[in-house]
């Protein structure tokens, strides 16, 4: 018996280790995002954003008319909201030539040998279906606007849990997406939360009934492969007293010449008790602007527990946000961004404590090489009501040369004495001594930079399952190989 | 026995500044040599230089391991040719366990892919030999380690690694009396004649334990005397003084 499991034990880590090896072997691995498929679609809109376009694609989605309405006062509000006057420069978006909507040429399958070749080879190639034999208990898969495919197991589906493309839950489950669509994120949010009101399109709902463990990971990935195009998808997460979920996205595109936006929206609800994990592995090709809105509301005693690893975008806009709303709620945020050449990447967490023994812990790290921009941005604001609230807040940067940079701006707003609050901000370089260390046991230089980033970025990979683990390692030794000397 | 190590006429500058000016040593292989001298006198450059540190310019003379000129190898080069120092302050790497990373280690230095499981066995053995839990496998490489946990982590690498060539850098320095007998013991077992020990040291009691053949007095960026252990007693007795007459 202990031999058994010692057994499975070892071929786990030999995996594990034989996949972070392939990588210096497989020196074609820093295109393996970068592939472009034959722009083919069914539909899309004109570049540039109008009236006549928002009403265009709510026709072709056949939706309620209080959606069309929604979208229409989005427009509106989109249209009379200043840009955001802090954070990175974003003119190099002109949202006169983002094409907001494009239908890939396939209606959602739920069978995978249904999906169009071009697309399917497209989602193999970044190893989706092997995912989701191997690991995963649902699977989403989203080509531009659309979901192309969804599937999720028998066992969960007699469970009551729901995982669907939005467009199928906006006809099925009408009431539930009605009461809580845009209820977190309002399109007065932010200009881009504005322009997602108006233009969403594709992403998924997932909803578990009460006390229900979904005790494997659900994955959506989302690919957009249209030039100039932007990818609105919105997201909806609701667990139900006591259950559990572990959600996670995966997002990735090649890389063209003109600007690409995403600019989803992610609204989590976390019920008493209940508990959701939502992970991220985010790899946009370098010419996207990542203006992307994720808050999640938690109820007593229940746990959100951002996993995110931000690596892609020309510039990045993205701050998690946590409502901790009943008593005893918990925000555990672990997230590590790496900048390279060319790349802004602006992002934080931000949580709000409303009740009373609410705790939140953030977890910041992130590493900035050949000119890259990292700016940590986040707030802890403790409301009145948060009596005995404790809130913790970290962040380390890495630069690994002398022309990156890295920033730390957190806010932190407390109206309640009876708390306890802890912050700390550390930016630092490899140093020669720990590089001579490490070569002192054999180590090459390369070796010993790569070992010390992967420990950096540790504490995220340890919070992902080992497939995503070893992605973003593999991430990691891609990102650093054109940097080493 | 053969010659393992030969350092001849070896100058080397830190960061402009001359530190070792001409220094020749050779060690064979099954003998345990013991480098003394006063603070500053140039015991720890010589160890980074063997070692290949790259702050430790190598401005004049050679440095042979097995025969072969090994002056401007690189140091992962040296490491895998059996060359391992143990340091006088070993830094913490994070987010590496103490077992991946010498299991890492020894792969590179062996060439060989070390299997978990018996590797694993044969970690938890040696720890316990150090009187180390083993719950510091898991642990991050020195991270919260206090210095006789980490002196003793180096000597676990040593023991893992099997190099044919081990410096000490003060080993004993921060290490209580049961720690200093627990790593001295641990080192004599280790040593054979088929591998050599370089210590520096500034203490007698753990040379009680290494029983040294050689023992090295290094002034002013030289050897000025070498002799056997009974040099030791008259350091002790006279400290250096005596024999800086000898480095003019």
């Amino acid at each position: 018996m202990a031999d058994e499991k010692e057994k499975l034990v070892e071929e786990r880590e030999e995996k594990l280790n034989a996949e972070r090896q392939k990588i210096d072997t497989f020196s074609d691995f820093g295109n393996m995002y970068n592939f472009k498929k034959d722009f083919n679609y069914s539909y899309k809109t004109e570049a540039g954003l109008t009236e006549d376009i928002v009403r265009e694609i709510s026709e072709k989605k056949h939706e309620p008319q209080w959606m069309l309405d929604f979208r229409l006062k989005s427009l509106d509000i989109f249209n009379h909201m200043e840009y955001p006057d802090w954070g990175p420069d974003i003119s190099g978006l002109d949202m006169d030539n983002i094409v907001t909507y494009v239908r890939p040429n396939a209606q959602m399958k739920a069978d995978w040998n249904d999906v169009p070749d071009d697309i399917k080879d497209t989602f193999d190639r970044l190893g989706i279906p092997e995912a989701e034999k191997t690991s995963l208990a649902g699977v989403g898969a989203q080509y531009d606007s659309e979901v192309v495919y969804h599937s999720i197991q028998d066992e969960l589906v007699q469970q009551g849990v729901v995982y669907t493309d939005f467009d199928s839950a906006l006809e099925k489950y009408e009431d539930i997406v009605k009461s809580h669509f845009m209820k977190l994120v309002p399109p007065t949010d932010h200009k881009f939360a504005a322009l997602h009101g108006a233009v969403w399109s594709g992403g998924s709902f997932v909803y578990v009934p009460a006390g229900v463990d979904v005790s494997i990971p659900l994955q959506s990935y989302f690919r957009l492969n249209a030039p100039g195009a932007g990818q609105f998808e919105h997201t909806m997460i609701i667990v139900e007293k006591g259950a559990k979920v572990h959600f996670i996205e995966g997002c990735s595109a090649p890389k063209y010449n003109v600007a690409n936006l995403h600019a989803g929206c992610v609204e989590l609800f976390i019920g008493d008790d209940a508990s959701l994990t939502y992970s991220t592995i985010e790899n946009w090709s370098k010419n996207m602007y990542n203006l992307n809105t994720k808050r999640a509301i938690v109820g007593k005693n229940g746990t959100i527990n951002w996993v995110t690893g931000s690596f892609g975008s020309h510039t990045s806009c993205l701050y998690p946000m946590s409502i901790l709303q009943g008593e005893g709620a918990h925000c555990e945020f672990t997230g590590v961004t790496f900048a390279g050449k060319g790349q802004y990447l602006d992002t934080g967490s931000k949580v709000v404590h409303n009740a009373p023994h609410t705790t939140s812990n953030i977890n910041s790290k992130s590493i900035s090489k050949s000119g890259g921009v990292c700016i940590y941005r986040g707030s802890v604001v403790i409301n009145p009501k948060a009596e005995g609230a404790k809130a913790n807040v970290s962040c380390e940067s890495l630069m690994l040369d002398e022309q990156s940079q890295s920033d730390t701006i957190p806010a932190i707003v407390v109206k309640n004495d009876n708390i306890d609050l802890g912050h700390e901000a550390s930016i630092g370089r490899i140093s020669d001594e720990a590089i001579f260390y490490l070569m002192s046991r054999g180590l090459s230089e390369d070796e010993a930079r790569a070992m010390l980033v992967r420990g950096f970025v540790e504490p995220v990979s340890k919070a992902l399952p080992l497939e995503y683990a070893v992605e973003m390692n593999n991430l990691i030794n891609l990102e650093l190989k054109g940097s080493l000397k | 026995m053969s010659e393992l190590l030969r350092v001849e006429g070896l100058h080397i500058a830190v960061d402009g500044k001359e530190i070792l000016k001409g220094l020749d040593l050779t060690i064979n292989t099954g003998e345990t040599h013991v480098i003394m001298g006063s603070n500053g006198a140039g015991k720890s450059t010589l160890f980074n230089a063997i070692m290949g540190n790259p702050k430790y310019v190598v401005t004049a003379g050679r440095i042979f391991f097995e025969g072969k000129d090994i002056t401007d190898a690189p140091v992962n080069e040296r490491a895998k040719a059996g060359i391992f120092m143990a340091f006088q302050q070993p830094i913490a790497v994070q987010g590496i366990s103490v077992e991946n990373f010498i299991r890492n280690a020894k792969s590179t230095v062996s060439g060989q892919q070390q299997r978990i499981m018996p590797f694993r066995r044969k970690l938890h053995a040696q720890m316990e030999q150090l009187k180390m839990d083993k719950s510091y496998a898991e642990r991050y490489v020195n991270d919260g380690f206090s210095g006789g946990e980490r002196k003793k982590t180096e000597i676990l690498q040593m023991c893992m690694l099997e190099p044919k060539l081990t410096m000490l850098d003060e080993i004993d320095s921060g290490l209580d009396v049961d720690a200093v007998r627990i790593v001295s013991e641990t080192v004599s077992q280790y040593h054979n004649e088929t591998n050599s020990i370089l210590v520096i040291t500034h203490h007698s009691e753990i040379l009680q334990h290494l029983k040294p053949d050689f023992v090295h007095v290094l002034i002013n960026g030289r050897i000025v005397k070498s002799g056997d252990a009974s040099l030791i007693q008259t350091i002790e007795a006279n400290g250096y003084e005596a024999f800086r007459g000898q480095a003019e």
